[in-house]
């Protein structure tokens, strides 16, 4: 391989005709170059969907009470029900399946049209939650200041609360600590022990950064929900596909509300896992069309190279006759070609890959430091991996491509060979 | 050194077939320097293709140094041209690209000899071709004379048994023929054998025995007779 003859010869080869070289070449680096782009591309849009999940456990469902669609034991179809504190313990119980199980009180809305909270003579309209400490580790969001809701706040009904960033604007000052101060909420006054920022870009019910958390317990005793319960986040535990114990739940919530078991519409839901799943069933399908159509280009590029060794072959039917006269075997005349051929791919390949991440990331760059909140497009990238089997495709490419020309080659008697003038 | 028996070669052009050599019976031993005569069309370029393991037979035997050349794989028959045979061109046949010394040295690179050494050996058989101060040059910078005698200087490098020569002269006027010619009787008093095909008479009558084809057979064996006692006075008391 390190042959300084060998490497004579394909220069010579190649600089015979540079043009012709150069286009051939062009055909591969293209190939690859597209092929990182769309990859890339792809990758971006993977990345700001996913990323816009965050931490969200991924193998959570969510249940909550609807009317009733069909009539049963007793009861007329249309009925309203409502979720309870005993659902809880039932769920809990019943269903060994389930990981982490938070119950939540959707108190408020932003979007009500109301200033439900006031702190002096600062009000805003925000998203009132009631939460068990687990809903964080379902739908995580990072504390930036003080704590998070706690057992002591369910038990005690303590009137503490959690606030999102945009409600700490709205309502203290630039230079205040919020922490140990109180706020009003519908009349109600709670203080503030922690200020959360949103990890993902998930939302139910509102904007996270204007959501007020409250214990639970708090929120149901103070505005006197009785022991309602408006829905259930449930996750399973490791291994057990969410949509299970999302059936099991439903059931159990059935049997205890005096449902129809083929009352589809009576418990309202959402599983993540499946969205989740369905996700990475676009965008697998996405990057498998990028590959069908980036390797298309990829083919082409190659059959380029093959046919301009054709050529180069045919042009040296006299220098490979003398070659084989003076004692070259075949193999070699084989080796030399694919080497050719190899050579120009993998040249031209690698700085087509080279250029197509460069690219990648000079936009990665550039999204990154204008500090674009790009919704669509995020972190474009060309996985490690993936580049270096694009190389490996390159070379074994190389070598089909040169294999054609190469049996040509020695095809022609060296005789043969010789007397074409 | 060769032996040739019953050989018959056709070429098959599509539906023709186009029988070449008709029996060729042929004796040439070793130190010998012979040439190979007849008009186009008469099998001497086909015989000395055979010969040269360029091209295979459909009849016959061909046995050179003991050794039985018969539908044998590209790749022997490379390394037997490679060991065995030297060729001369008409047309020189040298690559445009490499510069004198690396033409000669080329079939030592097929030899897996080292760049240094084969370059070395390059030099030494340019210097004996007087060629020594042209080794830098390309072929397309020499002249007819020079391209020859660095043709031969390859052919001599890896220090063949035989050395076939398809019309060396073919292609040089007179004076730088006789020059090559006297080039190819140096080489035979080493011992090589030497087979030239030539349509020249002047050239042929510098050689030992003249084998004269005519249409793919052997007409006549020039000086036979005399060459045959020559060798008998040679061989009587070995």
């Amino acid at each position: 391989m390190f042959d300084l003859d060998r490497w004579q010869e394909i220069y010579t080869a190649l600089k015979s005709n540079k043009l012709r070289t150069f286009l051939t070449a062009f055909g591969v680096f293209w190939g690859i170059f597209m092929l990182m782009i769309m990859l890339g591309s792809g990758k971006g849009l993977e990345n700001s969907v996913f990323e816009d999940m965050g931490d969200f456990a991924t193998n959570s469902a969510f249940v909550w009470a609807r009317r009733t669609t069909m009539p049963y034991d007793g009861y007329p179809r249309g009925r309203r029900y409502n979720f309870t504190n005993d659902d809880m313990q039932a769920l809990k119980d019943n269903i060994p399946e389930i990981d982490i199980l938070a119950p939540r009180l959707q108190g408020w809305g932003a979007g009500d049209g109301e200033n439900n909270v006031t702190r002096g003579i600062k009000t805003g309209a925000f998203t009132i939650q009631g939460d068990y400490p687990e809903i964080n580790k379902i739908d995580p969001n990072k504390i930036i200041e003080g704590r998070f809701l706690n057992y002591i706040d369910i038990e005690e009904s303590r009137k503490v609360c959690v606030i999102g960033t945009r409600v700490k604007e709205v309502l203290f000052e630039k230079d205040e600590d919020p922490i140990g101060e109180y706020i009003r909420v519908k009349g109600v006054y709670f203080q503030v022990v922690g200020i959360f920022e949103p990890m993902s870009g998930m939302n139910f019910g509102g904007e996270k950064e204007q959501t007020i958390f409250l214990p639970f317990t708090s929120l149901q005793k103070a505005y006197n929900f009785g022991d309602e319960v408006h829905y259930f986040s449930v996750t399973a535990k490791e291994n057990i596909p969410v949509s299970i114990v999302d059936e099991k739940c439903r059931q159990l919530l059935k049997e205890r509300h005096h449902i129809h078991p083929d009352d589809q519409q009576a418990v309202g839901g959402f599983n993540l896992e499946e969205e989740f799943n369905k996700m990475r069933g676009l965008f697998n399908g996405i990057s498998a069309l990028m590959w069908i159509v980036g390797v298309g280009t990829l083919l082409a590029g190659v059959i380029g190279v093959s046919n301009i060794m054709l050529i180069i072959v045919k042009e040296r039917t006299k220098e490979i006759g003398i070659q084989r006269a003076i004692g070259a075997t075949p193999g070699k005349i084989i080796g030399q070609i694919i080497m050719e051929s190899v050579f120009l791919t993998a040249l031209a390949g690698y700085i087509g890959l080279v250029a197509g991440i460069g690219i990648i990331e000079g936009v990665n760059y550039l999204l990154e430091s204008s500090g674009a909140d790009t919704e669509m497009f995020r972190h474009p990238e060309v996985d490690f991996n993936v580049a270096i089997s694009a190389l490996i495709i390159l070379i074994v490419s190389g070598v089909f491509a040169g294999m054609i020309p190469a049996q040509r080659a020695i095809s022609i008697k060296p005789i043969d060979a010789l007397r074409d003038e | 050194m060769i032996r040739i028996e019953n050989l018959h070669k056709s070429y098959v052009t599509g539906l023709n077939k186009l029988h070449v050599l008709k029996g060729i019976d042929l004796d040439i031993r070793s130190g010998e320097l012979v040439s190979v005569m007849g008009s186009s069309g008469s099998g001497k370029s086909t015989l000395l293709n055979i010969i040269g393991i360029l091209d295979n037979y459909d009849q016959g035997n061909y046995i050179l140094d003991n050794l039985l050349i018969k539908e044998m794989s590209e790749k022997k028959a490379a390394l037997l041209r490679n060991k065995y045979i030297g060729f001369v061109f008409q047309s020189f046949n040298l690559i445009s690209f490499k510069n004198a010394m690396e033409n000669v040295a080329l079939p030592l690179y097929y030899q897996k000899v080292s760049l240094k050494k084969r370059n070395l050996a390059a030099m030494e058989f340019l210097d004996r071709m007087g060629l020594k101060e042209w080794a830098t040059h390309h072929p397309s910078e020499l002249s007819g004379g020079q391209k020859q005698r660095i043709a031969i200087a390859r052919a001599l490098i890896t220090k063949p048994k035989i050395i076939l020569a398809d019309e060396p002269t073919g292609a040089l006027d007179t004076a730088t023929s006789y020059e090559v010619m006297e080039i190819f009787k140096e080489i035979n008093d080493l011992g090589i054998t030497v087979i030239i095909v030539t349509h020249e008479k002047d050239i042929s009558e510098m050689t030992n025995k003249i084998i004269r084809l005519k249409d793919g057979f052997i007409e006549s064996i020039n000086g036979e007779k005399l060459l045959v006692d020559e060798y008998e006075k040679e061989y009587s008391h070995v």
